[in-house]
Parts: structure tokens; sequence; C-alpha cells
């Protein structure tokens, strides 16, 4: 349990989520990491080369960390939720907690993880679809509607000549690793309590 | 007469010999061994090749690298000649590169270049070549692919035995094929004999940044030095020329400087002469010199213009300089991976000298002289000589090593290379070349450690080996592959200008260092703008400053009013690009200089004098985006007495 919320500090360190913008033009393809705290470019120029890109199709340019809430309250929350978490720990350890709090900081990070996912989800249609009604180069889809240039949550998407690949990075693996211990203690705790019984 | 003949009719029937043996093994198979070659040669679309050649151009004045073995060309890197294609030697940037105390000479004869060294090993951080007309040193970096430096050298005529280099890149040597009045004066011709003197320059390399600057010149005999290689393992320290008419005649040579039966390899200890100029030897001659280096974050050239040169009289160091005999006008003069043997390619001799470093020092100990040349003690040919190639061919030129105890030997007149064996100095292999073959390169072939893979043979005559184009055609090469016993031709390309010499390298030892972009945050050039806040014109005078910038896919400003008649007009361009092969192209209309091709992160400035009134566009050159035919702005260009006030805007 404490390992598992210690893991979460990761995200301080590692991206939470990368995604990866390859063309024709771009073999060597242009990526942005997003960590907690902000948006980063894999390459030193990448955040810059895409925006000069994206000006051609009226995308807002990549927010700077602050310019988003998100990335002064992430911190904080990421912060709290290992705190939590390793108190839970400790406490359930000396045995003064029940087991069932680990499942509880489990459905609580659950619970705040899909709505930080949302949220996100909501920033990439708002980052590809709110464009420049002055855009130099306009697509519309089949049925006349503006085409819309978000980057998939999770996967692959083709989007014009770009091949974008979403997926989560370092910090976003060890965080799901150390949700998945904080299960574990869940489980053991509880065979644990059940052998007692 | 009749001895050539027999010698001919000799070759002829070796020739014969190997021939007929080679086609009875190749019959039965030629089918498979026919497509293993191409296979050998082939990298697929999108693989890279294994080794750069960097080829020199000759008359063209640059350098071009190829990829080997596929033998495509890459780049041209222009380096003694203005390039229009890129603006080199045109924008106010680059145009001191070529300034020289003739004043700006925007051409050259480039001949060998010689990638710089660690420890005998090539470390592939920078490429000398020399301007064999204009006396020219430059150096090239193998990070930007870029020329940095030019440095001349006075008291030369024609920098012929030049570039190369000692095996810590202490030195880069260059060496005057003619001898002239040193310092110059008005004489008779006739008098040339013991009035005139070949200057040998040490141009010393500072370790980390690569700069040059002439450390001594050695005033020898009125000899033409032909070429020269370092000593390298036992060997490092000397430096070996080869010399022809030491008859010193100074008309119709191609007949008065054939006499000799012997003409000299000039073998000098450099380390003992640099001893002593650090001691304060050595004279301070009054010259007039320019030195020219290029800053990567300033992205401009200075020229400066240097007033003495040291110069050394062999006299002054007793046992620095030694002659060493050796048949026949020798051209190529090379030294072997081990230092030992010393080749002279007598180009007018049936057999190969092959001298013998420690045999030489023998007989200097032994002070064993046949005499001298104005003080230079010349040593015996029998007492130096380690052995000699019996009629390997007709016209030897050059040769290079393979690191596995062979040598591989241009002959001109035969147009063959030969493949030998040092020490028992047999005939190994022959092959043919296509045709007159003047240098070969194996990557790593002068130096300590060859790598011995491939080999190939730059040609002078090219005639039916590709589609006819006219009288001036492009010159040919031939591709061996030199891993086994016999050499195999595995490929003929093209290359441009005339190569006269090349160094070849594996791409591993380079390929990472290459440049992507110049950072805008190392921009140092005082005519930057690194936005649009940074733009503006300025009126000086009759002078015109432009500060632009440009950006997939504008100019900024793009609309420019206010320029007069009789103006001179400096475009000072930044690429804000930080992005990898997007460089940007201005061209202005009626412009009697030149484009530019600007690369990312680079400040580059053309002048325009506008003699017409109207409104002229300029556009980019390099087609650098979806949006690259709407990059384009104009100019209003009012009359000489119009108080237009000068304005610039983009997008209103």
């Amino acid at each position: 349990m404490i390992i598992g919320s210690l893991l979460l500090l990761g995200l301080f360190k590692f991206p939470l989520w990368n995604i990866m913008l390859g063309a024709p033009q771009y073999p060597d393809p242009l990526g942005m990491n997003i960590y907690i705290q902000g948006i980063k470019g894999v390459q030193e120029f990448d955040l810059q080369n895409i925006d000069g890109l994206n000006h051609y199709i009226g995308m807002k340019t990549i927010p700077k960390a602050e310019d988003m809430w998100e990335f002064s309250v992430f911190p904080k929350v990421i912060l709290g939720m290992a705190t939590l978490g390793v108190v839970i720990g400790l406490l359930g350890y000396f045995e003064k907690l029940s087991y069932k709090y680990f499942l509880g900081w489990f459905l609580l990070m659950s619970v705040l993880g899909i709505l930080g996912m949302y949220d996100f989800n909501n920033w990439l249609i708002d980052y590809g679809s709110n464009l420049d009604p002055h855009a130099i180069i306009k697509v519309t889809n089949p049925d006349g509607t503006p085409m819309s240039y978000k980057p998939p949550l999770l996967g692959f998407q083709k989007l014009l000549n770009f091949d974008v690949t979403s997926l989560p990075h370092i910090g976003g693996y060890l965080m799901f690793i150390g949700m998945a211990l904080t299960l574990i203690a869940f489980w053991i705790g509880r065979k644990a309590s059940l052998q007692k019984t | 007469m009749k001895k050539i003949l027999k010698s001919t009719l000799a070759i002829v029937a070796v020739f014969a010999a190997f021939t007929s043996c080679n086609n009875s093994g190749k019959s039965s198979n030629s089918g498979a061994l026919s497509s293993n070659n191409a296979e050998k040669v082939y990298v697929a679309p999108g693989e890279h090749d294994s080794h750069y050649a960097f080829i020199s151009g000759g008359y063209s004045g640059n350098l071009t690298v190829y990829g080997l073995p596929s033998g495509r060309m890459f780049k041209e890197i222009p380096v003694f000649s203005q390039f229009p294609t890129n603006g080199y030697g045109y924008s106010e940037e680059t145009k001191p590169m070529l300034e020289t105390s003739y004043g700006f000479v925007p051409w050259d004869d480039s001949h060998h270049p010689d990638i710089s060294q660690t420890k005998g090993k090539l470390d592939g951080r920078w490429i000398f070549i020399n301007g064999n007309n204009t006396p020219r040193i430059a150096r090239i970096s193998l990070t930007t692919f870029e020329t940095e430096e030019i440095i001349e050298v006075p008291n030369s005529a024609g920098n012929h035995s030049s570039s190369f280099i000692t095996e810590n890149t202490e030195y880069v040597v260059a060496g005057t094929r003619f001898s002239v009045p040193i310092p110059q004066k008005d004489i008779a011709i006739k008098d040339y004999k013991g009035n005139f003197k070949g200057a040998l320059s040490f141009i010393s390399v500072d370790p980390e940044h690569g700069h040059m600057d002439i450390k001594f010149q050695v005033l020898m005999p009125g000899f033409n030095y032909d070429l020269s290689h370092p000593g390298r393992g036992k060997s490092h320290g000397w430096f070996f020329f080869t010399t022809y008419n030491t008859e010193e005649a100074n008309s119709l040579l191609e007949v008065n400087a054939s006499q000799n039966d012997k003409d000299f390899i000039a073998a000098i200890n450099w380390k003992k002469i640099e001893e002593y100029v650090n001691n304060g030897g050595g004279t301070m001659m009054p010259a007039n010199y320019a030195h020219n280096v290029y800053d990567d974050n300033t992205h401009t050239a200075t020229s400066t213009m240097k007033k003495e040169v040291r110069v050394v009289n062999p006299s002054e160091v007793p046992g620095a300089v030694y002659l060493i005999p050796t048949p026949k006008s020798p051209h190529g003069c090379d030294v072997d991976p081990s230092g030992e043997y010393i080749v002279g390619n007598g180009k007018l001799s049936a057999n190969l000298t092959v001298h013998s470093f420690t045999k030489m020092l023998d007989a200097i100990k032994n002070e064993k002289f046949a005499g001298d040349a104005y003080g230079i003690p010349i040593l015996n040919f029998e007492d130096v000589l380690a052995g000699s190639v019996e009629q390997p061919g007709l016209g030897p030129l050059h040769t290079e090593f393979d690191g596995k105890g062979n040598a591989y030997t241009t002959f001109f007149i035969s147009s063959e290379v030969v493949k030998w064996k040092l020490g028992t100095w047999e005939v190994i292999d022959r092959k043919p070349t296509y045709y007159s073959v003047g240098h070969l390169t194996i990557p790593g072939g002068n130096s300590a450690e060859p790598f011995g893979k491939y080999m190939f043979a730059m040609n002078k005559i090219t005639k039916d080996r590709y589609l006819p184009t006219g009288p001036e055609m492009e010159h040919s090469a031939q591709l061996y592959d030199i891993s086994g016993d016999k050499m195999e031709l595995l490929l003929d390309f093209p290359t441009h200008g005339e190569p006269h010499y090349a160094a070849a390298i594996p791409a591993e030892i380079i390929k990472n260092n290459s440049r992507k972009i110049f950072k805008l945050t190392e921009n140092e050039h005082p005519k930057k703008a690194l936005s649009d806040a940074d733009t503006k014109v300025v009126r000086d005078g009759k002078n015109v400053h432009i500060y632009m910038t440009m950006i997939r896919s504008h100019f900024s400003p793009d609309n420019i009013e206010g320029v007069k008649v009789g103006d001179k007009v400096f475009f000072h361009i930044t690429n804000l690009e930080q992005d990898f092969d997007v460089p940007h192209g201005f061209a202005m209309i009626g412009a009697r200089n030149a484009e530019l091709l600007i690369a990312p992160g680079q400040t580059r400035t053309l002048t325009w004098e506008p003699e017409k009134v109207g409104v002229w566009p300029f556009y980019c050159t390099d087609f650098c985006s979806a949006l690259h035919q709407e990059m384009q702005g104009y100019v209003r260009v009012s009359p000489a007495s119009s108080d237009i006030e000068l304005s610039w805007s983009l997008g209103e």
C-alpha cells in the first residue's frame, strides 16, 4: 500500500501521457510529453514545431503551464493522494485501520483519475476543434462540418498527413502499477483477516 | 626503346595470363557473381551508406560528399569558390572567406582533402583541403559540413603538396609546387637556378577550435614539391615530400625536368625544427596573407591580413632535413600504417621504390652521405632502399594501404590499380581502371588504422563510360571490394569537377555529430531579428538595412516602402525555424549577386542596389511548405528625389 502510493510520486519526474505525431515529412516524429505540471516537447523544439504546423489549420498554441488551472491542481491532488495512501498504509500496517480503507483509497484514486481523464479529453476536444475561423487550411468532413483535429485520448488516429499515437508514459504506468499494488494490498489484507476469522 | 617494348610485351603477357585465368574462373558462375556485386553496392531506399567519401572538386574549388558503397552524391560543400546555390561567397557574411592578399578570389583548384586524426586514427572532427592556385588551406567542420576557416599561404605558388595532417593534427602541411623568388622580386626568369626557393609550410591546428596559424616555413631549394605525407608511429615527427625538377629548369619542364635519373624525397624532421622555433629560432619575415575565420554563432566570417611569417633555412637546423634519391619525378609520397615504409611513386619509372625509415635513420647516424644540395645532405639510394616492386605497371602515381600488409598503387599510363605486398614486394593482383587513374582512396588508407573494405579509383578520363554529354564530361570513379585476396570491381560512378584525391571514413564516426539546426538562442549575429518585434527598416544615409524574419510561410515584414533609386539595400534575414531540414531561400528580382539559402536559426545578408522605380517582388526559393508559393513580398522603389518615409508591414 505504501509502495503503491509512493509510486504516484513518479508523476513529478516522469510524464503521465505522451502524444507522438509522425508524418511523411517527420520520420522522426514530433512529440509532446504531458506531465502533471505542464506539457513539454520530446525534443527541444517539438512544441514550437507542432505549433508552427498547427497554425495552418488554425489550432491554438499548446498551453503553457500557467495557462491551465489543471497544472497547478494536479500536483497537489497527486501529492495529497500519495500522502493519504502512505498514512492509510502505515495505519493499516499497525492494524489501527481496516484493510477496507485500502479499497477506499483505490476507489477515490480511480474516481479522481477518471475525472482527470475526462478533463484531459475535454481539453483535447477544445484544442482539436476550437479553430481559428481564418485558418489557412480548412478541411471539412463529408457532411460539411469542420474536421476536428482532436488527438486520440488513447491509441492511434490518422489526422490529415499525421499519424498520431497517444499512450500513457512512464509516470502513467507507475501510477497504474501503484494503484494495482494498493488493490493487491487490499486483497492480501482481506485474505489475512479471513484467515483470522 | 627496345627495353620499353620488351617490358610492355611482358606486361601484356602477364595480363593475358591473368585475364584468361579470371575468365575461366568467372565463366562457370558469372551470373551469381554479378548479382552478388549488385547486392554489395545496393543501399535500399531509406537505408544509409556505411561510409562517407569526401572527394575534392579540382577546378570546381569545392568538396563533394558521397556515400559508399552506393556512389551517391549527397552534397557539394563550397570551399574556395562562390556558390550561387546557397549564396556562399555572395552574402555579406561569407564574402570575407574568399579574401586573399590578391583581393577577392572567388575560385580555386582544390586538390587533397585529409581528415583530422588523433593518435594516427581518423577522428572525424574536421577535413582540410588545399587551394592549389591561390595558395590556401581550408578547414571544414564535419558537424556543420561548412567551411569554417581559410588561411592563405605566403611565399607559396601552386599549393600542391598539401594538405596533409600529422598524426595528432598538430600540423596541416602545405608545400609549394612552384619555386619562386622569396621574397618576390623582379628578376629574369632564367636566373631561376639558385635564386628561387620552395616554401614548405607547417600550419599549426588548435586542438580545441581547429584554428590554423602558420608556425614556420622551411625554405627549401628551388625544386618542385609534388606531394607529401607525414610519418606515423615510429616515423612520427618526420614529414616526407616528393620533388621533381631537381634540375631546376625554368622552361619546357616536360623535357628539362625529366633528365635526372633520380629526384628526391625530402625528409623533414619537423619536431626538430619545431623545437628550434620554440626556442626563438628562425626569422620573422614581412609577409601579407589573409586569415579568414567563420563563426557559427555570429554566422559571420571575418578576414584579417597577417603581416609576417616565420621562415627557417634548412642550414640553420643541422640534422633536420635530408634528401633521399628516388627514381624519376616521383608523384605520390606515401607512408605505410606502421610508419616504416615510404613509397615513392616515380611516375616515369618502371619500378616502384620503397624506402625504409629505419635504414634512413641508420644512414643518417652513420653520416653516409652521397653529397649535398645547397648544404642539405643527400643519402645514398641503396642505403635507404627497402625494396622495389619490379615492373608493376606504367606511371605509378599514388599508393594507399589496407592495414593488412598490402599496398594499392595507381598506374596512370597503364590505367590500373595494382595490389602488392609490403615486405615481399610481390604483385598480388591488378585491375584495370576506366581510364587513366590519378589517386585512389581507401577509407583511412593514409592513416595508422585503415578500414580496408573498399577502395575507389578516381580517373582523369571518362570517354565511353556513361551516356555522352558533349565534349565536357564528369570524371569517372570505380569502387572495388578489397576485402578478399583479389580486388573486385563493384561500381562505376561519376564524380563532380576533377577529383584529385578523396578522404573516406566509416559513417558512424561522424554521422551522429551532424548538426540539424542552429539554435536561435545562440545566434549572435549583430543584425539578427528573433521576432516580429525585432523587425525594422533603418536608413543610414544611402544604406537601408532591413531586419527581416522568415518562417513557414511568410517574410516579416513583406511590404516595404521608402526605398529610393541609388540606395544600397541590405536584407538581413533570420530564419526562425528550429526544425530539421527547413531552410528558406531569398531571391530579389534583378539581384546581381545570388539568392540566399538560410538554414534554420541562421542570419544571412544579401545586398541589392535598386536602379529602377517600381514595386519589386522577392520570394522564397526553397520549397519550404504547402504555402511556399505564398511566401513572397514587395519593395517599393521611389525616385531618388522622393520624400516617402520608410515604412514596413506584415498582414495589414
